[in-house]
């Protein structure tokens, strides 16, 4: 159509048309601006990858003088005699760890639920914000708290359940009676399960978020089939949220696992250090990685440094593996295909 | 009149309707319509709270006595553990009295995430206010924040020596800190909005397993970097650059996932109008999602001047003031929280909850902060802003109709 409209006036046959070149490559103040955004993002890039790099080149010397599977499987920490290893503060941190998701995802997975499903709509807000300001807390701050005051708090409980329970493998005590009264309380003090509770409160921000997160984009549609099935309000959460819910619940614990066995200051403030694999819970005495590097940093010789930077690599990497398995599984699920998280 | 003809109220019409009106006004008499009560459809009624509080009185009971006849204890936790399973016991048997078990259950589980939800924020709010009630013994006195400990021994009372040097060395790190941290976060945040492709994949896919980064591992990675490569001593700049490290990938993160809010219609709306990219993010998209931003800075910010671990590694620690970053050690709040408090000597810890309190109330004050400058969605702007921006709206449309006006004015003495 065009041809015989145009033809009249230029009076001369068209040239063929060709499809119009597209350009896509920015030219001057914006080639500019494009190479600044890729050097942002490349600075950001070698900064994170050199940090593996850095650890590894540092903590080599003490590894190629142990031997990678010695440094994995020895109890004691004696650098300068050349027997040391890793097997205690990784078992202790894992121990920890495991302590600190056991009290917080109940509690998380509670604040979460009460928050998405039963809070008056004016309260979700505030408490949303209170719980994000429970994540900025500073650990040492948790760690004074813990030590000073829930320490005392809790030794009777934790006498108390490894009297009822002490059948229970990790939960017993040997060699305390406990029907002697006049038996020292320090056998409960700075104990793993201490450290954990603590450790607990400060998780339990994020595993409560990221729950929070995926419960509250479970489907109107769902919910509302459930109530007019005639579903009570917890067969509505049972049927609809949880499922709907279950890739936040795992990403966000294991967020949370993430963070509980990276955590220093405050499991160093309130546990009793001891070189040997310590697996009850309940009694004095634990570790972790962070708090043996805190706790030997200081008077460190360039041998003693490098050990510690190979422990210091053995978290990180511990650390990245379980954010790596969060984030994979939040993506997979349903619900985390649209969060952030 | 018109309050006994529900169905129809027409009362300004009443005087057009004679004959419509006299009927009902007939019949009113003889059968008063009944008052339709409001049906209440509240879940809970008079019953359910008198159950609950049976429960709670009779599991108290339980409890007491089970304490302090049976169980040798007499621990308040143990008291409370022990009340609160006696009371899911009896609130459910007391519920299954008169309803089935799904409802029992969903009672119970009702209860149960009341109570976590409580526990957890009377936990946070008792972690607050315990550190600021310890933290008052020392916070009265006024040299606390005037002077540094150079003066003051571990048994000196608390009217010597003060934490000066600690909270200006947490002010200058934290600055520094977010010199860096900002631009390039945000440069960051924007090349991964702004660029498809698997490069920008990868940034993203690392730095977000970053923000779980053990923040002893930053500080170890600056010792290793720049203490023992680059050869900087033991400082506030290495200090900064750790606290930076483990800052970094959380406010990627967080403006990341702002700047993806940002109504792709603006950014389309602006290329449109034949504005390059680089003017497309400055005058549009940063603007758009200041709000945002500003928030993530800000909460990055808090956990950052809290953190511990690199400070120790990297820092080292003094009793003096010091305004240099480059050289001396520079102790910051949460460090010298650190150190005190693991100080027999009783003034010490006083100064340390007294730390802990300053350093509570910055976080706290920087948090809310956040609340105030952020919190609205990007593009959602306050009424201060939208004021000024229809003013420089009207200020552009004299400027335009000047515009226009100006060659007609210039060229009418001519003709």
């Amino acid at each position: 159509m065009t041809t015989v409209v145009a033809a009249p006036t230029s009076g001369q046959p068209n040239p063929p048309e060709t499809a119009r070149k597209v350009r896509s490559a920015a030219a001057g103040a914006d080639r500019v601006f494009q190479l600044t955004l890729r050097g942002a993002g490349l600075t950001v890039l070698v900064i994170m990858t050199t940090i593996g790099l850095f650890l590894f080149y540092r903590g080599s010397q003490a590894l190629g003088d142990a031997g990678i599977w010695k440094f994995i499987t020895t109890q004691a920490w004696q650098p300068s005699s050349h027997n040391f290893g890793i097997a205690t503060v990784i078992t202790g941190t894992l121990l920890i760890a495991a302590v600190a998701v056991t009290f917080a995802v109940p509690l998380a997975t509670g604040v979460a639920l009460y928050i998405s499903e039963y809070a008056p709509r004016k309260l979700r807000q505030a408490l949303i914000n209170l719980v994000d300001l429970m994540a900025a807390v500073p650990s040492v701050v948790y760690g004074l708290w813990g030590f000073y005051f829930l320490q005392e708090k809790i030794i009777p409980l934790a006498k108390w359940i490894s009297t009822t329970f002490g059948w229970f493998p990790f939960l017993g005590i040997s060699g305390v009676d406990p029907n002697d009264p006049l038996a020292d309380k320090t056998v409960y003090e700075s104990s793993t399960f201490i450290a954990g509770i603590v450790v607990a409160l400060m998780i339990m921000p994020i595993i409560s978020s990221v729950m929070r997160e995926s419960f509250s984009q479970s489907p109107v549609g769902e919910r509302e089939g459930a109530f007019a099935l005639g579903a009570t309000r917890w067969g509505m959460i049972r049927s609809v949220v949880l499922p709907f819910g279950r890739g936040g619940m795992i990403g966000g614990t294991m967020l949370g696992l993430g963070r509980a066995m990276g955590e220093t200051i405050a499991v160093y403030m309130l546990i009793s250090p001891v070189f040997q694999i310590q697996p009850h819970i309940l009694r004095s005495g634990a570790n972790s990685v962070s708090a043996l590097i805190a706790l030997k940093f200081g008077a460190a010789s360039p041998f003693e440094l490098s050990a510690l930077f190979a422990a210091g690599l053995a978290l990180f990497m511990l650390t990245l593996v379980v954010n790596f398995g969060a984030s994979a599984v939040i993506a997979r699920t349903r619900s985390g295909a649209l969060s952030d998280a | 009149m018109t309050t006994t003809t529900p169905l129809y109220t027409g009362g300004r019409h009443a005087a057009g309707r004679p004959a419509l009106d006299a009927p009902a006004a007939a019949q009113a008499p003889q059968a008063p319509p009944a008052v339709e009560v409001r049906r209440s459809t509240a879940t809970r009624g008079r019953a359910d709270i008198i159950i609950i509080i049976g429960a709670a009185v009779a599991a108290l009971s339980l409890a007491a006595l089970l304490t302090a006849r049976m169980i040798p204890t007499s621990s308040l936790v143990v008291f409370v553990v022990i009340a609160y399973l006696a009371f899911l016991v009896l609130y459910g048997l007391l519920v299954s009295l008169e309803d089935d078990g799904r409802t029992v259950l969903d009672r119970l589980a009702s209860v149960v995430v009341h109570s976590l939800a409580g526990f957890a924020m009377l936990a946070l709010v008792f972690i607050v206010v315990f550190t600021f009630f310890r933290g008052s013994q020392a916070l009265g006195h006024f040299n606390f924040f005037t002077s540094d400990m150079q003066q003051a021994g571990p048994l000196d009372p608390l009217t010597v020596g003060g934490i000066l040097h600690a909270a200006a060395g947490t002010l200058i790190e934290i600055t520094i800190a977010l010199l860096i941290v900002v631009p390039l976060g945000l440069t960051c945040a924007v090349f991964l909005n702004e660029t498809r492709g698997a490069f920008a994949r990868v940034v993203r896919t690392v730095a977000e397993a970053m923000t779980a980064l053990p923040s002893i591992v930053a500080g170890l990675f600056i010792l290793a970097s720049v203490v023992l490569a680059l050869g900087l001593a033991r400082s506030g700049l290495a200090a900064a650059l750790a606290i930076g490290v483990m800052m970094l990938p959380i406010v990627i993160r967080a403006s990341d996932v702002v700047l993806r809010l940002v109504p792709g219609s603006l950014k389309e709306a602006s290329y449109a109008m034949g504005a390059p990219q680089w003017r497309t993010v400055w005058h549009v998209i940063l603007p758009t999602a200041r709000s945002g931003l500003t928030t993530s800075v800000l909460l990055a910010t808090a956990r950052g001047i809290g953190e511990t671990s690199p400070v120790l590694i990297t820092a080292g620690f003094g009793s003096g003031l010091n305004f240099n970053p480059l050289s001396g050690p520079m102790v910051s709040l949460p460090l010298i929280t650190f150190v005190f408090s693991g100080s027999p000597a009783n003034t010490m810890i006083a100064r340390g909850f007294g730390a802990a309190a300053v350093l509570l109330a910055l976080v706290l004050v920087l948090f809310a902060l956040a609340r105030v400058f952020g919190g609205r969605q990007a593009g959602e702007l306050t009424a201060r802003v939208q004021r000024r921006r229809a003013q420089e709206s009207l200020r552009d449309l004299e400027r335009f109709n000047s515009r226009n006006r100006a060659p007609v004015q210039m060229g009418s003495p001519d003709g």
